[in-house]
């Protein structure tokens, strides 16, 4: 076999046409555009680079993209870990149908969430009326995309923490109760050292799905610029007047501030790990 | 002690009204929170889809799709679901096959190369293709010399709704086909079956209801796409409009009616996806 230090010997046929067509596929569609990415927002002049990147427009849209993100992540955090634990332990009516359609943000396209979003909050919509006499507007402010980028994230908390909570040892919580425990005590003791890796994982996928959302936001986005201009309608814009190398430049800083943000994330993943483990059991 | 220590004590110290009371009352509280956060964020906009597109009647529905921008975009995103999925699904089944059935060295950069799409910003995505066919792109003055129209055209909004939705097939596929092993492949080619027979014969039978639910949420996505499409489409109405797209443009000229209506038709293929996909992990459960 030529190839034998390449890969392990195997008696199955089609690695030579599988491989094949997946790195052709791969590359053409993935690599190379991505080279264009990369050489086309590095080929610009440092200075004029940085021109571009630091903006105020286009500071102002990371502090919406990234600080709505993140808070739309928090509330997730919040209520995704009790909707889970409302599917996982609880048995109501309605319970298996509200659990299929927790994955109804993954299959709706974007525009069609975007546009009912906004027609649900606008100041004369169903809620958004209620909403408007507290004194509250949703739609066209930030309030609203932080409301899309939640409902966008919800799924990916909730699908994370699910398997998570069924793996809470109940043994273990009633021993703790027996022996005295508060409620609270037990809740952060033995439960919250089980989910805590899948709640960061789940805050994780969540956050890297809202940074880069557009089909749900920039409808109910007010779109004005630096107050509630995402960061991807930017890349638009400069896309719109040809201003190629603008939106790639736009685009690595985004890729960039996510990625860093998506290690500092599991950085802590790996930390709370040791930590809950090693206190908790 | 010879009882089950737990339940034994669990009796003796049973405070009267605390281990009945508070747990209902959170339990009470914990399901109102969940229905009232998801009736809020989830069921109120897909009520809204219905009601809106049906706010004028049946007969104003209706209409709607005797437009022909309308007509045109529905075309447009049945073709392009038609070129895209077919092609996700060969690649899908290969990626798997080549990365399920065999150990070699890059195997998991080749995975995190299937998974950048789900990462990656949808304008991003879109944006990629525009630098390279776009007018000032790499192949943007050739591609002009030559006549041929990519970005703004078909064949862009193409390659970027492929970009996009070209993880679902192998993401589905690839952790089934480890799960199960490669012993009865390994059985048929050795007793003699061919390649094909055995992929058709042995493999396809025990993937299909994971391959079958990949290429419906690859259908959905395809579909559904937005952000790349609106990118690389150039919004040039019944030419280049898909449905989310012309969704868009009936949404921000008033039409609402107009709008959900096309909605409507993207929410029910979303619900269809859905029960597809509970049905296949019952059967899933069942298999097991």
């Amino acid at each position: 076999m030529p190839r034998s230090g390449f890969r392990q010997p195997s008696v199955l046929p089609g690695f030579g046409l599988t491989f094949g067509f997946t790195t052709f596929f791969l590359s053409a569609l993935v690599l190379i555009p991505l080279a264009a990415l990369v050489v086309t927002g590095a080929s610009m002049p440092w200075r004029e680079f940085v021109h571009v990147v630091t903006s105020a427009r286009a500071l102002g849209s990371y502090r919406l993209s990234f600080g709505a993100s993140l808070i739309a992540a928090s509330v997730n955090l919040v209520f995704g870990f009790i909707i889970a634990w409302t599917l996982v332990r609880y048995e109501f009516p309605g319970r298996k149908l509200i659990d299929a359609l927790i994955d109804m943000p993954f299959a709706l396209p974007t525009a069609v969430s975007g546009i009912a979003l906004t027609t649900v909050f606008a100041p004369n919509g169903f809620l958004g009326h209620y909403l408007a006499q507290a004194g509250v507007q949703v739609a066209y402010t930030a309030l609203g995309v932080v409301i899309a980028l939640t409902l966008i994230g919800m799924p990916f908390m909730v699908r994370t923490m699910q398997p998570a909570i069924a793996e809470v040892q109940r043994e273990l919580e009633d021993a703790a109760e027996i022996l005295g425990a508060g409620r609270l005590y037990a809740f952060r003791r033995i439960i919250l050292p089980t989910v805590v890796p899948a709640m960061l994982t789940g805050f994780t996928l969540a956050f890297a799905r809202a940074v880069g959302e557009y089909g749900s936001v920039i409808f109910i986005a007010g779109n004005l610029p630096r107050k509630t201009e995402i960061t991807p309608l930017l890349i638009v814009i400069h896309l719109q007047q040809f201003d190629y190398q603008g939106a790639a430049a736009l685009g690595l800083v985004m890729l960039g501030i996510s990625f860093t943000v998506l290690l500092a994330i599991n950085l802590l993943h790996t930390w709370g790990r040791r930590r809950f483990v090693a206190t908790g059991r | 002690m010879a009882a089950n220590p737990a339940t034994l004590a669990h009796q003796i110290v049973r405070r009267p009204g605390a281990d009945s009371l508070l747990p209902a009352l959170l339990r009470v509280a914990l399901i109102a929170i969940s229905l009232g956060f998801l009736a809020a964020l989830l069921i109120a906009p897909l009520a809204t889809v219905f009601i809106t597109a049906f706010a004028h009647g049946i007969g104003a529905y209706l209409d709607s799709f005797a437009d022909a921008d309308t007509r045109s975009a529905v075309r447009l995103t049945l073709l392009t679901a038609a070129v895209v999925v077919p092609l996700n699904t060969v690649f899908g089944l290969a990626a798997a096959w080549c990365i399920a059935k065999f150990e070699f060295k890059g195997k998991s950069f080749f995975v995190t190369l299937i998974d950048l799409p789900l990462a990656v910003s949808p304008v991003i995505s879109g944006m990629l293709f525009v630098l390279l066919f776009g007018l000032q792109g790499w192949f943007g003055e050739w591609l002009q010399d030559h006549d041929i129209a990519i970005v703004f055209a078909l064949p862009g909004i193409i390659l970027a709704t492929m970009f996009v939705t070209f993880p679902y097939v192998a993401r589905e596929v690839i952790p089934l086909m480890q799960q199960l092993g490669n012993d009865e492949e390994e059985a048929a080619i050795t007793m003699g079956a061919g390649a094909w027979m055995t992929f058709f014969r042995v493999t396809l039978p025990k993937i299909r209801w994971g391959l079958v639910y990949g290429v419906i949420l690859c259908n959905a996505r395809a579909m559904g796409e937005f952000g790349a499409v609106s990118v690389v489409s150039g919004h040039i109405r019944g030419l280049t409009n898909t449905m989310p797209l012309h969704i868009e443009i009936l949404y921000n000229e008033y039409n609402f009616v107009g709008a959900f209506a096309v909605a409507s038709l993207l929410t029910l293929l979303a619900l269809v996806t859905l029960v597809i996909k509970t049905v296949v992990e019952r059967r899933a459960e069942r298999g097991r």
